[in-house]
């Protein structure tokens, strides 16, 4: 009867998880064994012949690149940004808690909404980019989000903005959480702020980095929302990211087996850095 | 010489005196001692002499050398700091050699000035241990290595046995004084704990609300306190203060009739004397009954109820006595204090007293 008990609570997590976690990722892997099926051609079994056409898809490459750069372009900055912030803001400065809010503003903020509003930075001729362009450097109108040179940049340019102030909260907390008997030790042996922070405070925050870097990085794959608003992926998918381009395989052209393919590319990407991670977690983070 | 002064400091913040006008010295080579109950400025004091706090109004001198505006690193001074702050990521040889990176000490110098310290605080075998491994008492001995491996006459210690079981504090108490006095240090010392106060200090600063209570030798203390604060203070269990009335042949313990404690005037004035200094004796004395019994092993700690006032007597080895048995108080003239009950202050006794025994 115990089992019976046991089992019963269980069910309502355990109809979660797998009617929307391991269902779908089975389905997903099993469907990119097939072919996509239309009312004459019935979907058959294809083997890897799937995954045969994603090497040899131009796009899927290029968008893979877009999001390798998307993320070597982000993460690094926007955690750098968030630490600078955070030390900044967990001085005793005046007007502390503004600081903050106004640092962390943009995380609240729905990427939507940011989007429309950088679209207005972006526009040619009348955004405010151009405009100060215009006004300072007497320089000609560009179409940032149009040019495939730029647009990419300008995106990322956005996503730091955005996620900075996030990161900042998880760094802000570990620095609240160090306590002061260490920077003062430090101070009575007559460390610098520099010294300190090198030699102290950076180690000692390496467990928030790891937990950032690892939420930075999945983030860099699971961000398109900015997309839709500003450039649909182009021009030419510039700035097209794997899971936008699988968004569109599926939904604009309807071609499941293809997306599935590159669902399940994404999720082993995925789960290979997070294994990479975790093991570096496991490695630096021993001292606690 | 390393000795360490101040003037008339205060320490505001905004409208609460945390320290408020404090002057004494503190002498090269003593051992003294910040004491008081938590919230009297103590620790404040200790940390406007490292320089981690400015302070509001008066004058540090530290060797002679005004240092009220130096930075904290110029005084040439170490601490230790109640909670070990000790770098959690680095190892017990790390955190030690630490300032002497900070300043650049060559390689040779870190080495042989770490052997030197790890040897006299004993912690030689733990170098290569992370704190976190470490028990208190031994985390304890690091901080102290690492503050005297500087080579600073002067050590700032706030307490340093705070976190530490009752067992380990008094060899921690032992190890501390002797370390001090080998190396003929400076220490300016902040606790809470009586104890310690007495067994290490060349000289106690008992401080009250920002202010100095009073100030002297452990034996000053104990056998002079300048009010009753210090004197319920200073002493396990703390001294016997009880409220005098006028009696028909002298001052009297309030709530009882007859025998005179004291000659003159009763009223307005507090009679104290240290539970270990009042003897149960077969006649005469101040009667008074029994209302509990401590047994403490080498003695017995019995609360009598003497008029309105109880009584803490401090007898040896074990006092079988039931709540409610009929005893006599007696002690001798010259082990009793008195103080004015409006302001505290000690009362010098300017006539004779008669013993109650």
């Amino acid at each position: 009867m115990k089992h019976v008990y046991g089992w019963l609570l269980l069910t309502p997590a355990a109809i979660l998880l797998v009617g929307f976690t391991h269902y779908p990722a089975a389905a997903t892997l099993f469907d990119s064994l097939f072919s996509t099926g239309t009312v004459v051609r019935p979907s058959r079994f294809v083997g890897i012949g799937n995954y045969a056409a994603l090497a040899d898809d131009p796009i899927f490459w290029q968008v893979l690149g877009n999001n390798f750069w998307f993320a070597l372009g982000t993460i690094p900055t926007s955690m750098t940004i968030a630490m600078l912030m955070a030390i900044w803001v967990n001085d005793r400065l005046p007007a502390r808690a503004l600081a903050r809010m106004a640092y962390f503003t943009p995380t609240v903020l729905p990427m939507i909404a940011v989007a429309n509003l950088w679209l207005f930075f972006y526009t040619p001729q009348i955004g405010l980019l151009d405009q100060i362009n215009a006004a300072l450097f007497n320089a000609p109108s560009h179409n940032w989000l149009g040019d495939p040179r730029t647009v990419l940049a300008c995106t990322m340019v956005m996503v730091i903005w955005k996620e900075a102030g996030f990161f900042m909260i998880f760094y802000l907390a570990a620095l609240q959480s160090l306590p002061p008997e260490l920077e003062e030790a430090a101070r009575m042996d007559g460390a610098s702020r520099w010294y300190f922070f090198r030699r102290v405070t950076f180690p000692l925050l390496m467990p928030t980095t790891l937990f950032v870097l690892v939420n930075a990085t999945i983030n860099s794959f699971k961000l398109v929302d900015h997309l839709f608003i500003l450039t649909k992926g182009g021009p030419d998918n510039a700035s097209s990211l794997l899971l936008y381009y699988i968004y569109q395989v599926a939904f604009s052209f309807f071609d499941t087996a293809y997306a599935s393919t590159l669902t399940v590319v994404l999720l082993l990407l995925l789960a290979g850095l997070a294994l990479v991670q975790f093991q570096l977690i496991e490695r630096r983070v021993h001292y606690r | 010489m390393s000795e360490i002064v101040l003037e008339e400091v205060s320490k505001h913040y905004g409208a609460v005196r945390a320290v408020d006008g404090v002057s004494f010295r503190a002498d090269a080579g003593k051992f003294l001692v910040l004491l008081g109950p938590s919230g009297c400025g103590k620790s404040t004091v200790l940390r406007l002499i490292a320089g981690l706090e400015d302070v509001t109004a008066g004058r540090i001198l530290i060797e002679g050398r005004d240092v009220t505006r130096l930075a904290p690193e110029k005084r040439r001074i170490s601490m230790v700091f109640q909670s070990y702050a000790l770098f959690p990521h680095l190892s017990v040889a790390e955190n030690i050699v630490f300032g002497l990176k900070v300043r650049r000490a060559p390689p040779a110098v870190r080495e042989s000035r770490l052997a030197g310290v790890a040897e006299l605080a004993g912690v030689g075998a733990a170098l290569a241990r992370a704190p976190a491994q470490l028990s208190g008492g031994q985390r304890q001995r690091v901080a102290r290595a690492r503050a005297i491996v500087a080579e600073n006459r002067i050590c700032l210690m706030d307490e340093p046995l705070s976190n530490l079981d009752a067992q380990l504090r008094h060899g921690m108490r032992v190890e501390i004084r002797a370390l001090q006095q080998r190396l003929g240090m400076t220490v300016v010392y902040v606790t809470h704990d009586q104890v310690e106060a007495m067994s290490m200090a060349d000289r106690v600063i008992l401080m009250r609300e920002g202010r100095i209570e009073q100030a002297g030798s452990p034996e000053e203390l104990y056998a002079r306190p300048a009010t009753t604060f210090a004197a319920r203070f200073i002493g396990t269990p703390p001294m016997n203060l009880a409220a005098l009335a006028d009696g028909p042949g002298g001052a009297v313990i309030r709530g009882t009739a007859g025998a005179p404690v004291l000659a003159g005037r009763g009223t307005g004035r507090v009679l104290g004397v240290r539970p270990e200094h009042v003897t149960l004796v077969a006649r005469g004395g101040v009667p008074g009954s029994v209302s509990s019994a401590e047994y403490h092993g080498a003695d017995t700690i019995l609360t009598v109820q003497v008029g309105a006032e109880s009584l803490l007597v401090r007898a040896a080895g074990r006092v079988e006595l039931a709540p409610g048995a009929a005893v006599r108080l007696g002690w001798e003239a010259d082990k009793v204090h008195l103080f004015d009950a409006g302001s505290g202050a000690r009362v010098e006794l300017d006539q004779p007293l008669p013993q109650p025994a």
